[in-house]
């Protein structure tokens, strides 16, 4: 009886450990702005992929799209992998990742367009079917949207459980002339974002990238 | 209505009103004085008693808990001194085995050399040459008066040189036969020599057996002393577990040391067998998988100590029989191997990896790998000694591991007791305080009726003076 029950209390806790299903994997779906002056900060940009394929563990998932006339689609994704579990592996698939990137940043057009929109959603997709436990979107852009004529984009998205975090936010001439049209356009993403059920924030000095997992 | 406007006897005037109802609580706390103190008494009394009972309680817990101490720890020396004694008469039985077995053949050795000696001695003895018996014959011609006869004159010079002649021979054979006792006396020393030495070997096995024998006795005291249950072995014991608790202790934080390196070694290329990702209740597999694989290593090491019967955690092992011993030993024993060559082969695939992620950090940053890598076998082949050794330095945990859960018996028991001992004296504290405390609100009490109490001596002392003077006269 005594060995059965050192037996039982052994084994507790594999047994109390099995059922956690909790995904402990991170996503990470990198929206690139290619509009106008903005497809010359994609050198940036390719530094802060680097420094995500760096700090990104086997098993997550990474996706990397541009932002175009009309960015709900998953012909705008430039790169998407999910990890092998085995480091070896993983390493090899963030230099095939790193490659793709260097040739969409060599042979990038831009775009007339900027739906920024429709690459959230977009990715909101992508993050949820990689069954990510942890999910983060990140906006490489002036987050000032302009779209096709007819697209309807004004309503509300649902980013639940997704940390929102909006790259190299640069101001445009016209904030200049007034700075609230840059503070109006930063409140209205992030009220948009928390309605969503996603949490917003913003990193505008690329020096602390490790500030995107914080939080 | 308010309450306040209730209290208000004496409308307009609070203070009389205050003043009123001061007196009305004084006369009544004095009419329920000695109700009242009975009451404080009794619930003084009942607070004292019940911390008075625990604190009883907690003692005889504590005398039980430092008899059973005792006992245990008696058991333990007991069984400790009786396994030294044990080694100490293996130790005699093998000296007299290896040493004393050949004392009959030493013996006719001895006795070989001795008649060998004898014998010598014996034909070295000097024998005093015999006296010639011509010799009285000659002295008798010698004396006789020559009186100038030649013939007798030439006569005794003849006997004269023959005697000299004689005497020459006779100094020659002694000399000779001196000179073989000699050589005689000169051949039985190295025979000497030998039975010097056998009886120096003799003397020094003697000795050794005199000094474990010593031993044994002082061991022999120690264990009559412990049957005895004296207090002088009780503390003995307990210093003796003290140490053994604090030295095992430090060891076994070494040991931990260890395990953690080894853990760092293994755990990253883990996750290249288990994979990185996956969790088990909130803790990597390849973490979790690591650190199995540490604790299957010292549990082979347990097996291996207790087989060898080193130790005696599980005394089911020690009570094996011999073969089957030897299986468990060369099992572990494998085991404990095969496990050595995969750690092994994991710090060398943890180097490999590591040297990938370097490499793919370098790619990434853009940078150019600088400088030349200075002899970068030496960290590959360190990894693969220290994964190869740290199993079986992990194997020696066994030792200070049943060191420390035998000492930390005796070590809690004290604390316990300590901590009991001190629980007793608080509760008898607290169970004296409310005694006082008793005391103390009956004088409170009295205080705030002190108007009527000190009427009442007034009355009192009119009614009895006398009294109360023979009462100051005995005080």
């Amino acid at each position: 009886m005594k060995k059965y029950l050192a037996l039982i209390l052994l084994l507790l806790p594999f047994l109390w450990g099995c059922p956690d299903t909790t995904s402990h994997s991170r996503g990470v779906y990198m929206l690139l702005d290619t509009s106008g002056t903005y497809k010359k900060e994609l050198k940036r940009a390719e530094a802060i992929i680097n420094y995500l394929l760096g700090t990104l563990q086997p098993g997550d998932s990474m996706a990397v799209a541009r932002i175009d006339s009309g960015s709900f689609s998953e012909k705008d994704i430039v790169a998407k992998m999910t990890f092998d579990k085995r480091p070896s592996v993983a390493n090899q698939q963030k230099r095939l990742f790193k490659q793709k990137i260097d040739d969409f940043v060599q042979t990038a057009k831009g775009s007339a367009y900027t739906d920024i929109t429709g690459g959230v959603l977009q990715s909101v997709e992508f993050l949820n079917e990689a069954g990510a436990g942890q999910k983060y979107i990140l906006i490489f852009s002036d987050l000032k949207e302009e779209l096709v004529k007819g697209q309807i984009r004004n309503f509300p998205i649902q980013v639940d459980g997704c940390n929102v975090v909006a790259l190299n936010v640069t101001k445009l001439r016209s904030d200049n002339v007034d700075p609230r049209e840059y503070y109006k356009r930063v409140a209205d993403w992030r009220a948009r974002v928390e309605a969503g059920g996603g949490k917003w924030r913003i990193v505008n000095d690329l020096e602390r990238l490790e500030n995107i997992f914080e939080g | 209505m308010s309450l306040t406007k209730l209290l208000l006897i004496w409308p307009g005037s609070p203070v009389l009103s205050i003043l009123i109802w001061i007196v009305v609580m004084v006369v009544l706390l004095y009419l329920a004085r000695t109700p009242a103190h009975k009451a404080i008494h009794s619930l003084a009394r009942v607070i004292h008693n019940g911390f008075r009972l625990m604190a009883r309680s907690v003692m005889l817990a504590e005398q039980k808990l430092v008899q059973r101490n005792k006992e245990v720890l008696l058991n333990a020396g007991t069984e400790s001194v009786e396994r030294l004694i044990e080694r100490e008469f293996h130790r005699v039985d093998a000296v007299v085995k290896r040493d004393l077995s050949g004392y009959p053949t030493l013996h006719r050795a001895l006795s070989d050399h001795a008649t060998k000696i004898d014998e010598d001695y014996r034909e070295s003895s000097e024998t005093p040459p015999a006296p010639p018996a011509w010799v009285g014959a000659v002295e008798a011609v010698a004396n006789l008066p020559s009186q100038g006869d030649g013939t007798v004159a030439t006569i005794l010079t003849e006997i004269h040189k023959t005697t000299v002649s004689q005497y020459k021979t006779a100094m020659d054979e002694h000399r000779k036969s001196v000179a073989e006792r000699h050589n005689l006396l000169k051949k039985m020393m190295p025979y000497w020599r030998r039975m010097a030495q056998t009886l120096e070997q003799v003397g020094k096995t003697i000795t050794g057996l005199h000094e474990r024998a010593r031993v044994i006795d002082n061991r022999m005291t120690e264990y009559e002393e412990i049957r005895e249950q004296t207090d002088k072995a009780a503390r003995m014991l307990t210093a003796s577990s003290l140490t053994q608790f604090f030295i095992s202790g430090f060891v076994l934080c070494i040991a931990i040391g260890g395990a953690v390196i080894n853990f760092n070694l293994i755990a990253l290329p883990m996750s290249e067998m288990v994979g990185g990702g996956s969790y088990i209740g909130g803790f990597k597999t390849a973490n979790v998988a690591a650190l199995v694989i540490i604790l299957v290593e010292v549990a082979m090491g347990i097996y291996l100590m207790e087989s060898l019967r080193i130790t005696r955690l599980f005394p089911i092992i020690g009570q094996m029989d011999d073969k089957m011993r030897t299986r468990m030993i060369w099992i572990t024993f494998s085991i404990l191997s095969v496990l050595a060559c995969v750690e092994a082969a994991l710090a060398f695939m943890r180097d490999q990896i590591a040297a990938d992620m370097q490499a793919l950090r370098q790619s990434l940053a853009a940078v150019e790998a600088t400088g030349v890598a200075i002899n970068s076998w030496i960290p590959t082949v360190g990894q693969m000694v220290m994964g190869f050794v740290l199993p079986f330095a992990l194997t020696f945990v066994a030792i200070p591991l049943e060191s420390f859960i035998q000492s930390s018996r005796t070590v809690l028991g004290v604390i316990t007791t300590a901590i009991l001992r001190w629980l007793a004296f608080f509760l008898r504290l607290l169970g004296n305080v409310s005694h006082y405390c008793g005391e103390l609100l009956v004088n409170i009490y009295d205080l705030f009726i002190f108007p009527p109490l000190w009427v009442e001596n007034l009355i009192r002392d009119k009614k009895h003076p006398t009294e109360i003077i023979v009462e100051e006269e005995v005080s």
